[in-house]
């Protein structure tokens, strides 16, 4: 049980970041927080303790005995989905807010949040 | 610009990308066999392409990948994947069916074993590393047009 | 890992943040090869590399960095009501959850996962079953994924451009 309240612990570390940090570049880091405990934990399910990596091996004889051992190989499949989907929305992330660094000069989101309402008025 | 950089910096990198490059390679090829497959592989020959960005300068990256090229790897990587989804229509009737493996199968454990499997390997390969390289080397050389922003290369002054 | 994501939020230096992402993402890479995932392993180290790589370029543009100014307190408030609520509903869920080191696919008998274990390797030929997993069984998961990079790619190289075309109208 231990090691899924931990992928929870980083998790809530992650959301407490979101919603208390102001810097952008802190947000970014948050959301790629969320997204390495909620890759651990998926990866925590699939898990067999004593297992195998899903890879079969000359070593292995029977079929059957490689299934009994083997990890469970769809959660790691989803899960390298998932990491390359963090990278891109990383990047994306990071060149929006370059764009409102441009822009605005801070990467503060109240002081943006105030520029653009000034810039409004 | 000026270059600044350190010459240990330049001459590690040298000799380091090539290998990094066929790292890439190998574990994009290799990714049936053993861990590794098209994303990391990508990821890699990418990061090889960054280090001699980052390590010499962007006219020593471009004269190594223009950035044509990258464009048309990322662009290929996407068609060649979709052109085998729908080769599996034309050969099988299904969207991406195997179909090399149906009709021409491996030895298992044998480098020829994984039918499309290889096949997407490079693709998705070759999209992964044209785009993330496309992305690095825009957010490394659009910085010059900026104001009051800071470059790569005082960054090495400190 | 988890002093480092504590670090990561409240160090005052940005550059000093972003590395202790680094080693959350490092921590996570040998925890994956703990876990006998090695693809994950070596994917998640790449892509922590390039992660940093982005970021150390985007805390360039700013000096070194005085963040956060005057805190107010909703925020924290809104961030322990969400807390308290994940973990109410987390709460009631590890009731359910199998021990740790019992995976759930062997809960159940027509599990796809034993199939694909079982199956993978005449199905598809290939020896590494994350693989045949990600790029046979599942390929419209990786389909939507290649079209998840390829829109990221596109919007994020659009609005580099658009910096650069307004530069050049601008002078």
């Amino acid at each position: 049980m231990l090691p899924y309240i931990l992928a929870l612990v980083l998790l809530l570390v992650g959301v407490f970041g979101i919603f208390t940090r102001k810097n952008l570049i802190k947000i970014i880091i948050s959301i790629s927080i969320i997204e390495s405990a909620v890759n651990l934990f998926l990866i925590l399910v699939g898990y067999r303790s004593g297992g195998i990596a899903p890879i079969f091996t000359a070593r292995m004889a029977e079929i059957s005995e490689f299934a009994d051992q083997a990890v469970d190989p769809l959660p790691q499949a989803m899960v390298l989905t998932s990491i390359v989907i963090g990278v891109s929305l990383t990047a994306l992330l990071v060149v929006i807010s370059l764009r409102l660094h441009h822009v605005y000069g801070t990467y503060d989101i109240n002081k943006i949040f105030f520029a653009r309402e000034s810039d409004e008025e | 610009m000026e270059d600044n950089r350190s010459l240990i910096i330049k001459r590690v990198s040298r000799w380091m990308a090539p290998f990094i490059f066929l790292y890439g390679v190998y574990l994009a090829l290799y990714g049936h066999l053993s861990p590794g497959g098209g994303f990391p592989g990508g990821v890699v020959v990418a990061a090889a392409f960054i280090l001699i960005l980052l390590a010499r300068g962007e006219p020593a990256a471009l004269s190594k990948i223009p950035y044509a090229v990258a464009k048309e790897l990322d662009a290929l990587g996407a068609l060649l994947f979709l052109g085998v989804g729908l080769a599996g229509i034309g050969v099988s009737g299904v969207f991406f069916a195997n179909f090399i493996q149906e009709f021409l199968p491996g030895q298992p454990l044998e480098w020829f074993s994984g039918g499309t499997i290889i096949i997407n390997n490079v693709a998705i390969a070759m999209k992964v590393a044209g785009s993330i390289f496309l992305v690095l080397y825009f957010l490394s050389v659009l910085r010059i047009s900026g104001e009051g922003e800071v470059g790569f290369s005082s960054l090495e002054e400190k | 890992m988890i002093i480092a994501a504590v670090v990561a939020l409240y160090t005052e230096e940005l550059l000093s943040a972003v590395i202790a992402l680094g080693a959350v993402g490092f921590g996570s890479s040998g925890t994956f090869l703990l876990l006998r995932a090695p693809d994950l392993a070596i994917t998640q180290v790449v892509v922590e590399v390039i992660t940093l790589v982005l970021l150390i370029r985007a805390t360039m543009v700013v000096g070194s960095i005085k963040t956060e100014g005057r805190q107010r307190y909703l925020p924290y408030f809104l961030a322990l009501l969400a807390v308290l609520f994940l973990t109410t509903f987390v709460f009631f869920s590890f009731a359910e959850m199998p021990q740790f080191g019992t995976p759930v696919m062997e809960r159940f008998e027509d599990a796809p996962s034993i199939y694909y274990l079982l199956r993978g390797l005449d199905l598809t030929g290939s020896a590494n079953q994350v693989m045949s997993v990600l790029l046979d069984f599942r390929i419209y998961d990786t389909l939507g994924e290649a079209t998840v990079i390829f829109t990221a790619v596109l919007g994020a190289l659009t609005l580099l451009r658009m910096r650069g075309r307004k530069q050049l109208d601008g002078g």
